[in-house]
């Protein structure tokens, strides 16, 4: 699979894409969000400075997921209130987009999944609620207004510049993990599980003074 | 495309806005707010500045068993302290106080140990969404094909708190809480307005936790039974039963093939009488039979009496003679059978037949002296008459020894269970379901 590859259009650098479908990437030297319209790059903004980022994970980290190896591409970082929380854009071997979310260092992968029916509106989702998908019974065990703080790297999608984003996180009794994102209309879902930091057997991790 | 990011330092230190004094902060940004040790401030640590949430007054300052930044080893990882908080809960206007450290590793997230009088905890966030059926009489919880009791409802009210935390932490919070368990685990659900979190701990032994830390000195004891501590004698309660049928069978089985291989159980003398009770009492009824001879070895003798006794009784005094010395053994047995119906239905008392086993009957020729006896008590309106059979059973099997050993097995069963009841009735005498006046064992809190 060739990659696509481009001149950042603000400051000329080059840009090699590690997604070939990416709609969006970061320029890492001068910060700007760039969006692709077949072979041009568009800058449509610039990403604010990168929190205190306590993630472990970086991009082109490297793991293995249901003998699928990945690699983190990009990432959206959200705030809510209980701190911030990342959403890692992983691209597998054969180019699927998967995300790793790591939100008070747990780990879930989920992917875009379209669902038979509408999702429920935002303000109808009480904690408790179960809804089905795919054969299994998730129950809603958090809801928060979040805000979008900023990208980073490739995304499957244009995502930028997003103001309130609003979550529903769902769990069932097995492991799986759901999420409903109500930045778009209508919103959009993810579903996955929870992993264990260790099963993804992940590479080239941030590394930590004295850990 | 990434720019190779320096190893992000471990701690960071900044200064308290209230006292100017150091503030630690160790969570390597994944921190909310941080309690500054000198002033008691929770600062946010989101804000630049540090900014000042809440300030609290302490009784006492509570000094944590496990000082904050000591590392230790939990499940294979290296753990750090970074928070401690003291929550309580109050029951019948007395508060029952537990403390509850946060450990963090940057790539494994965090984790609590938790400490009442001594009892410890190593407990995790729950994953998967456990299933909690309240159709019976306590609420169950099922989490990962485990069943969990419900132990109690409470609210849970931060008291003091030390260090840094993921989440807002403020003195004076309440908490929903109810607790299931599962020993050695407990499953505890926190609920708020928009969260409802579960959590599992793990009991743990206090000399682990000092090993696993490498702490000085000894750890407080334990005192009294906590909620999800093991049983000392749960698994071998199991055990015990285990064990007591494993040896009840291999008994019957060598009482079975003790009774096939060995015990001859010749009958030697078999015969059918009648008899009519004639004239008052004192009347002498008694005969002998005919000679009968016991072969082979030393064993024993079994005599059973069938009768067609009903709503009667009748008596039989016996002696078996040896025929050669003239040597007696007397015995006796009393038949009685009676049935009828009444309200409850037909019902019935004693029976019909009865027999005996003399032991250790010594070969030679023997005959038996019966004399039998009824009731002469009613005027002789009917003459009372019984026809009943004599036989006599040469070495049969008998179940004497059996139930020696059965009994002598189902002591320690017996005793371990009882053990393990009483430590369950301590158990739960501090749960929502024991009983209200006892649940006070645990006034020694440990500061």
């Amino acid at each position: 699979m060739s990659k696509p590859a481009g001149n950042c259009p603000n400051c000329g650098a080059p840009l090699q894409f590690q997604f070939s479908s990416a709609v969006q990437t970061t320029c890492p030297y001068c910060k700007s969000i760039l969006v692709r319209h077949d072979v041009n790059l568009e800058k449509v903004g610039e990403v604010a400075d990168l929190p205190a980022d306590p993630s472990p994970i970086q991009l082109l980290t490297e793991g293995i997921y249901k003998n699928k190896s990945f690699r983190v591409v990009g990432r959206i970082i959200y705030q809510y209130d209980q701190g911030y929380w990342n959403e890692w854009h992983c691209v597998t071997h054969q180019g699927e987009s998967l995300w790793l979310s790591d939100a008070m260092a747990q780990y879930a992968i989920t992917w875009h999944v379209k669902p038979q029916e509408p999702l429920p509106k935002f303000g109808q989702v009480n904690i408790g609620k179960k809804i089905q998908w795919q054969g299994v019974t998730y129950e809603v065990f958090s809801w928060h207004a979040a805000s979008y703080v900023t990208v980073e790297g490739e995304l499957p999608f244009e995502y930028w510049d997003k103001q309130k984003c609003s979550f529903v996180d769902l769990k069932s009794a097995d492991n799986h993990f759901g999420t409903i994102d109500y930045s778009e209309d209508p919103p959009l879902l993810f579903l996955g599980e929870y992993v264990e930091f260790d099963s993804l057997r992940l590479k080239n991790l941030r590394e930590f003074e004295g850990w | 495309m990434g720019i190779p990011a320096k190893p992000t330092p471990s701690v960071k230190s900044l200064n308290c806005p209230n006292c100017g004094g150091t503030v630690q902060l160790r969570g390597l940004g994944r921190s909310l707010t941080v309690v500054c040790i000198q002033c008691l401030s929770v600062l946010d640590t989101t804000t630049p500045s540090l900014q000042v949430i809440q300030k609290f007054q302490a009784k006492e300052r509570i000094q944590p068993l496990i000082p904050l930044g000591t590392r230790g080893k939990l499940r294979g990882d290296p753990y750090e302290v970074i928070g401690f908080q003291a929550r309580e809960l109050v029951v019948d206007a007395v508060a029952y106080q537990w403390r509850e450290y946060l450990l963090f590793n940057p790539y494994k997230g965090f984790r609590y140990l938790t400490e009442y009088n001594g009892h410890w905890n190593d407990v995790t966030v729950v994953r998967s969404q456990p299933e909690v059926n309240t159709s019976g009489m306590r609420p169950t919880a099922r989490h990962l094909g485990q069943t969990y009791q419900h132990f109690q409802h409470y609210e849970a009210r931060t008291v003091y708190v030390m260090g840094e935390f993921p989440w807002r932490v403020r003195v004076g919070e309440n908490a929903t809480c109810d607790d299931y368990i599962c020993p050695p685990r407990i499953l505890s659900r926190e609920a708020s307005e928009n969260e409802t979190n579960w959590s599992v701990g793990e009991y743990t032994k206090g000399e682990d936790v000092w090993k696993s830390f490498q702490l000085k000195g000894s750890p407080p004891p334990a005192i009294g039974v906590f909620a999800n501590q093991p049983s000392p004698s749960a698994g071998s309660v199991k055990e015990a039963w285990t064990r007591f049928f494993v040896w009840t069978l291999l008994l019957l089985f060598i009482q079975c093939v003790w009774a096939v291989m060995l015990h001859s159980k010749k009958t030697v003398f078999d015969q059918r009488y009648s008899f009519t009770q004639s004239g008052g009492a004192g009347t002498e009824n008694s005969f002998v039979t005919d000679v009968f001879e016991l072969k082979g070895r030393t064993a024993n003798l079994n005599v059973q009496i069938a009768t067609d006794l009903s709503n009667e009784w009748a008596y039989f005094q016996l002696a078996l003679i040896n025929a050669d010395t003239g040597t007696a053994y007397d015995f006796s047995r009393q038949v009685s059978y009676y049935s009828g119906r009444d309200s409850d239905g037909s019902w019935s008392e004693g029976s019909a037949r009865d027999s005996v086993t003399l032991p250790e009957v010594k070969p030679g020729r023997y005959y038996l002296r019966v004399e039998p006896e009824m009731d002469t008590a009613t005027p002789a309106t009917t003459a009372r008459s019984v026809r009943y059979q004599i036989k006599v059973v040469h070495d049969v099997t008998t179940w004497v020894y059996f139930f020696i050993g059965f009994f002598l097995l189902l002591i320690p069963a017996i005793w371990t269970t009882l053990r393990s009841g009483s430590f369950e009735m301590k158990r739960w005498a501090e749960s929502d379901y024991g009983s209200s006046t006892t649940a006070s064992s645990s006034s020694g809190d440990d500061e």
